[in-house]
């Protein structure tokens, strides 16, 4: 993993500094609100329905043990005993108090973590494959770019005030795990005769207008990355728009301008930066690079696993849905569930916080990624092991064996926490959670991402939900709205809007319409939901949602 | 004779903790809305938020929130401002919290 060099640690503990003295000033009333709340967005912390709330960044969704032992001790000392793991693999606290703030800072800083450009108009943390390292379908680790924009982009001073936040994803990958094209820039590593570089995406972004990334470059080599992403966002912050801030994001720069003609300016741009780099910058990754060198794998046999497989169901049911291919021979990367049925999405308690640590040092090389479904996965577990890892988890209640399925909901704060909600979303994913459990089919329904959120900003990313559920306000209550055929990987498409709104007490029956339905129309047991969708458009999934009222309605 | 004016309270958050609070008839701030002063006149309101808002060591971002007055005292009408009364529905924190003890 990437170690701070002093460098690093000096400028977090300075910044730290810094804020503490802002914070103090607050507090003793020579700083309005006003002129604070600027200050406390660059260190990430906002003020939220019910209290304070800090969102931690995690590079790239790389955690070691000692990390995640500081965020549990975090969270019992100064919240409630637990954090929010989030889809752009940050780590949000719900409950701390503005005069320890600066405390939790330094105890973050302590195991080279930090909160820093987590908010405002800054680029935010920059997010990564989390099977990064690991996978077996990828052409290269994509974390070593990820940490050299974290360090180029990091107190940048060209690019503290842009016209809208900014965020970067990179994938290693063809299968894109890092939701790329919904990115203001999205990093594909491709090789092209040979030689490595990156297809470069840009514009993606959801919120109320919700748009894929197009591509700019398609193949970008790998050494002119720094100045080329350094000419698209001096591009945008000169052109993008700072009168409106819904027309702010780089995907309105790029619709109003035409993305021919950002290109050629970027291209200009590009070619007076180039020079200006001499190479420093693919100095700085080659030593980036010796960080992420590889674990050494081990030969064993992998009979234990085997034998788990045939004489326990409950390990084999965990193992179908829950292992992911590794690039290493008789090696599984593993996802532990943060979805239990009934449970918040995301959430995770300092105790298995603790055990997750555990379990990281006892059978994954002591890492620990997050992942963009929020989800902890354990990257690099030889199969061996994976019967008393899965013991163990069993034990701590993290054995849920849904990844993937209508229960592995991804569903942001809502209502219940978050200042600019229009309805709630913990308990929408609470209750179809909770429903598809006790029917006992969404092994048989099978992958269905379902993605919610509580207002038009999308952070629970509703728009790439083969089912989306939108939350909004409609005369004084909830109202969910629909959206279907949504897709977050590499074919990643925007789903369409079904129609009217149900209220809190109909979207579960509606949501098992659609599913219902969905079942009664699939060719086969192996065709997805969202398979069967793209083969026959939204009018029979309408039907199933609307029909039902339409005849009550003419009767 | 213009419409008469809905009662209201004044809340906010508290510095510190951020907590929901509600303004009083004495110039605290309470955790509780029963505790509020609730305010029926317009240009009382006004002078109410004024106070409010001058005070940035101990509140942010003070505001008018309609309620509805009923024999047990105030309650809220927005589902918002009733999430800010009672804290999140996932757990029993915030304010449910103290009132489980
Ligand atoms: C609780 C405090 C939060 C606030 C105040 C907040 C605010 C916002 C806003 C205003 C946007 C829209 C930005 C735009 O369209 O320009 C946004 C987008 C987003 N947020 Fe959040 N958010 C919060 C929590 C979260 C959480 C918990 C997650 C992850 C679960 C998250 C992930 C995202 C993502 C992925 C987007 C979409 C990115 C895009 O528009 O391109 N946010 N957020
Ligand atoms: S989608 Fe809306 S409600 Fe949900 S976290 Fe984002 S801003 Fe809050």
């Amino acid at each position: 993993m990437y170690k701070y060099t002093d460098f690093d640690a000096a400028f977090v503990a300075n910044r730290n500094a810094q804020f503490r003295a802002q914070i103090a000033r607050r507090i003793d009333g020579s700083l309005t609100e006003d002129e604070f709340k600027p200050l406390r967005l660059m260190n990430g912390l906002y003020l939220q329905l019910h209290a304070y709330m800090l969102r931690v960044a995690i590079p790239y969704g790389t955690l070691n043990a000692a990390q995640m032992r500081a965020l549990a001790d975090i969270a019992d000392k100064y919240d409630k005993g637990y954090g929010h793991f989030t889809t752009r693999q940050n780590i949000q606290f719900n409950w701390p108090k503005l005069s320890d703030v600066a405390d939790i800072l330094d105890a973050l800083a302590r195991v080279e973590m930090h909160a820093i450009q987590t908010s405002g108009n800054t680029i935010r943390n920059v997010t990564a494959d989390p099977f990064a390292g690991a996978a077996a379908d990828e052409i290269a680790d994509p974390r070593p770019i990820a940490e050299l924009i974290r360090q180029w982009s990091t107190d940048h001073p060209e690019f503290q005030f842009l016209p809208r936040k900014f965020k970067f994803a990179v994938t290693g990958s063809p299968n894109d795990r890092a939701v790329t094209r919904a990115h203001d820039i999205g990093l594909r590593m491709i090789t092209k005769n040979g030689q490595a570089g990156f297809e470069v995406i840009v514009g993606g972004g959801l919120g109320r207008t919700p748009v894929i990334g197009k591509t700019l470059r398609d193949f970008l080599p790998e050494a002119d990355l720094l100045p080329y992403i350094e000419a698209i966002i001096s591009t945008y912050n000169l052109l993008g728009r700072r009168d409106n801030k819904y027309k702010a994001r780089i995907k309105i720069t790029l619709q109003e301008n035409g993305i021919d003609d950002f290109r050629a300016r970027v291209e200009a741009r590009f070619i007076d930066l180039h020079p200006t780099f001499e190479d420093v910058d693919q100095q700085i990754l080659t030593t980036i690079k010796t960080a992420f060198a590889p674990p050494d794998f081990v030969q064993a046999p992998v009979t234990l696993y085997t034998e788990a497989r045939t004489h326990d169901p409950v390990f084999r049911a965990w193992s179908d849905t829950n292992l992911s291919a590794h690039r290493a021979d008789g090696y599984a990367i593993v996802t532990i569930s943060l979805k239990a049925h009934g449970a918040t999405p995301g959430d995770a308690s300092s105790a298995k916080m603790r055990l997750i640590a555990d379990l990281a040092e006892a059978y994954s090389d002591g890492e620990i990624r997050i992942s963009p479904a929020q989800n902890i996965i354990l990257p690099h577990v030889h199969k061996s092991t994976l019967p008393a890892l899965h013991a163990a988890l069993l034990r701590a209640g993290l054995a849920t064996a849904n990844i993937g399925l209508v229960s592995d909901i991804i569903a942001c704060p809502g209502m219940d926490y978050c200042a600019l909600a229009t309805a709630r979303s913990i308990p929408v994913a609470q209750a179809i959670a909770t429903r598809f459990d006790t029917l006992e089919i969404e092994h048989d329904i099978g992958p269905l991402p379902l993605k919610i959120s509580g207002c038009i900003n999308a952070c629970g990313h509703h728009h790439l939900g083969a089912i989306g559920i939108l939350g909004l306000e409609r005369a004084g209550v909830e109202s969910y709205q629909i959206t279907l055929g949504g897709d977050a990987t590499e074919t990643a498409t925007i789903g369409t809007r079904a129609g009217r709104g149900f209220s809190a007490d109909d979207i579960l029956p509606a949501i098992e319409r659609l599913i219902f339905a969905y079942l009664a129309l699939r060719v086969e047991r192996e065709e997805t939901f969202l398979e069967t969708y793209r083969r026959l458009d939204i009018a029979p999934f309408k039907t199933a949602l609307y029909a039902q009222e339409e005849q009550t309605n003419a009767a | 004779m213009p419409p008469p004016y809905p009662p209201n309270v004044i809340t906010a958050n508290a510095l510190i903790n951020g907590d929901v609070v509600y303004q009083t008839r004495d110039d605290q701030w309470s955790e509780t809305l029963a505790h509020a002063e609730i305010i029926t006149d317009e240009a009382h309101a006004q002078i109410r938020l004024l106070d409010a808002q001058s005070q940035p060591e101990k509140v942010i971002g003070a505001y008018l929130a309609p309620i509805k007055t009923t024999p047990d005292g105030p309650v809220t009408t927005l589902f918002r401002e009733y999430f800010r009364a009672t804290g999140p529905s996932n757990y029993p924190h915030g304010k449910q919290e103290s009132r489980h003890v």
